[in-house]
């Protein structure tokens, strides 16, 4: 952070119950290396109480606070004010895409969870299954075990619902199952889980996906759907070359 | 005979703890809270499911609580808890100093350690200070706020409790003697304004209690005690490290998926509303977490945020007021019958501030229903949302 002040003009996209939805402008005076967030609640705190959106860690943790911010979506508590707007400019802030809109900037987000609950997505992996590809710390080969068990941690997903937001093809397919679905599936292997065969190799699981990538743009936590999508297709195609052996 | 009905206010750890726990015991419950689930102190937690001994020398209520509460927390909700354990360093010999009653209050406090040479501790985490010269394990763990909260409040609605999100209790409503017989709410999804009548109203809004309480012309002796927290890029550890010393500011680093978070600070204020992050407190976590872990230097910034400790006691210094926590009945305190308020505490004991916020409010309506929250398993927080 620096001494350096910004004038921004937030435009919030606000809506109440039955109410059309319409736009409202907050000037405010911002330090360019706070998050888009701490705008939001201040917004909020000192200028519109009515204000409702959705937030609780503030550091990419939950998932809580993702928005479209000038159109592209973000988690706005890792977003720094410097990296989407300039000096004087603009921040136009709306809900996520793809899923009903609750009120103001908070939306409900069932859909994705209930298809994670299908997959069996899981909240916490062993090291092994959810490697730290290119991080700070040794493979978890080299380290020794933890009094024998294996370390454990909280998976990478978020479930923070940028990449079904951004996907053009939630949009128009509200039974497809989505990036972060299918990248769930995918991490946990259809080897080892063969019952997701049937749920994810179908017209609303991975042969819905048109290859845009934008999840992968949007991911804010090292997840790469699209690529996930893409390798859960090739680990499809091997089971049903398999099966097709086996029936024989 | 109908169930007794308990409105509570705020969704933030203590408010889902005790929603749980009154479900659980045959209250039908009301949750009244102005944001999201736990967007206030709750979510902005550190992480840390503590051990205790951080407290054991100091606070030894507070130590014994957590160790305690550590335990059932890995048990009853396993998908919100990285459980690798932790380590307290010793690097100075001002550090060193603090070695001796570090051992005896964990031992006083039934905490498990261990000591390990500085070598086995660079083994297990090869990016802690080369210097350090002492290393104690400890059974810490890291939590996600949000799902350990939604872990609750998904338990609590499957046995019938409402929630009533981004909706403020705009004042309390009365039966004409000053007694609190429900609250006066408004929905700002939708804009609309409504009451909700109960037997009981249970204030459970942390650092905002008096927010609550001054409707009743009460004041609860509170002190809100923000902190700043660093959140970096990399995981540098699978363990939380811990200074080997009295409590002090930027402290504790923690792994928490693919980050490490260093915190915090403590400082006072009046209004927990809107606290900013500043500056000089994030530089101040970085030069403390990196005499912890060097390689947090040549890690870049991923967020900075600010959380609101609701301390116990008016106007003492942050770090000598007690952790622990406090549950008011106010027909007591201020002869004010239908109002509870809890505040205090920590949110590794978050279970336990429940059940005794329960216990007494069991006692007032002269009913002896054990608590069972303990021994409960929590369902997983996606079905907060999901049926």
């Amino acid at each position: 952070m620096t001494e350096e002040k910004w004038t921004v003009k937030f435009v919030i996209f606000r809506k109440k119950g039955d109410q059309p939805p319409r736009y409202d402008s907050y000037v405010l005076e911002v330090d360019p290396d706070e998050y888009v967030i701490d705008g939001v609640e201040r917004i909020w705190a000192f200028h519109d109480r009515s204000l409702i959106f959705a937030h609780a860690c503030h550091h990419s943790t939950c998932g809580a606070c993702g928005m479209r911010v000038n159109d592209v979506e973000k988690l706005t508590c890792i977003t720094k004010i410097r990296d989407v707007t300039t000096n004087g400019g603009s921040l136009k802030i709306e809900p996520l895409r793809n899923f009903p809109i609750i009120g103001d900037l908070v939306v409900d987000m069932t859909r994705m969870y209930a298809a994670m609950d299908r997959v069996h997505a899981k909240a916490v992996h062993p090291l092994s299954a959810a490697p730290l590809e290119g991080e700070g710390i040794r493979p978890p080969k080299d380290v020794p075990r933890n009094n024998g068990d294996e370390y454990l941690r909280l998976a990478d997903c978020i479930e923070c619902g940028l990449c079904i937001s951004a996907c053009p093809v939630a949009g128009t397919a509200e039974n497809y199952l989505g990036p972060a679905v299918l990248a769930a599936a995918q991490l946990q292997g259809l080897k080892h889980n063969p019952d997701l065969l049937d749920l994810v190799d179908c017209a609303d699981g991975l042969w819905r996906c048109h290859s845009a990538y934008e999840c992968t743009a949007v991911c804010p936590s090292n997840v790469d759907p699209g690529w996930r999508i893409m390798d859960l297709r090739r680990q499809v195609v091997g089971e049903r070359i398999k099966r097709w052996f086996v029936k024989a | 005979m109908s169930k007794l009905h308990a409105i509570v206010i705020g969704a933030g750890f203590t408010g889902v703890a005790i929603a749980h726990d009154l479900a659980l015991r045959g209250f039908a419950v009301t949750v009244v809270e102005r944001g999201p689930i736990v967007n206030g102190t709750s979510g902005r937690t550190h992480g840390l499911l503590h051990s205790g001994a951080r407290y054991a020398v100091n606070d030894q209520e507070s130590a014994i609580e957590c160790i305690q509460e550590n335990q059932i927390l890995r048990l009853i909700v396993p998908d919100a808890i990285e459980p690798n354990g932790g380590l307290f360093i010793g690097i100075t010999d001002e550090d060193m100093a603090y070695r001796e009653k570090f051992i005896e209050g964990c031992a006083a406090c039934g905490i498990p350690i261990k000591e390990l040479t500085p070598q086995e501790a660079l083994r297990l985490e090869p990016n802690l200070n080369p210097k350090l010269q002492t290393a104690f394990t400890v059974p810490d763990g890291t939590f996600d706020p949000l799902r350990l909260a939604l872990a609750f409040a998904a338990s609590a609605k499957s046995n019938g409790a409402v929630f009533h999100l981004y909706t403020d209790v705009v004042d309390l409503l009365t039966d004409g003697q000053g007694n609190i017989v429900g609250v006066k709410a408004w929905d700002r999804a939708t804009d609309k304004r409504f009451e909700i009548r109960g037997d009981i109203v249970v204030n459970a809004t942390g650092a905002w209690v008096g927010h609550i309480t001054s409707m009743a012309g009460i004041s609860v002796p509170i002190t809100p005690t923000p902190g700043v927290m660093v959140a970096y890029d990399q995981r540098l550890t699978q363990r939380a490290i811990n200074l080997l010393n009295k409590p002090g500011d930027g402290d504790i680093v923690l792994p928490q998926r693919r980050m490490m978070v260093v915190g915090t600070t403590s400082f006072t204020i009046e209004d927990p509303d809107y606290v900013p992050v500043y500056e000089d407190h994030v530089q101040l976590m970085i030069e403390r977490g990196s005499n912890l872990i060097p390689a947090l230097r040549q890690t870049k910034e991923r967020g900075a945020y600010m959380a609101t400790r609701p301390l116990i006691g008016a106007s003492a210094p942050g770090r000598s007021i007690s952790r622990t926590f406090k549950a008011y009945d106010h027909k007591e305190t201020d002869n004010v019958e239908g109002l509870v308020t809890i505040t205090g505490g920590k949110a590794t004991t978050l279970r336990l501030m429940a059940e005794k916020t329960v216990d007494l409010i069991c006692k007032k309506f002269n009913l002896n229903i054990p608590c069972t929250t303990a021994e409960t398993p929590l369902l997983s927080y996606r079905k907060f949302y999901v049926n």
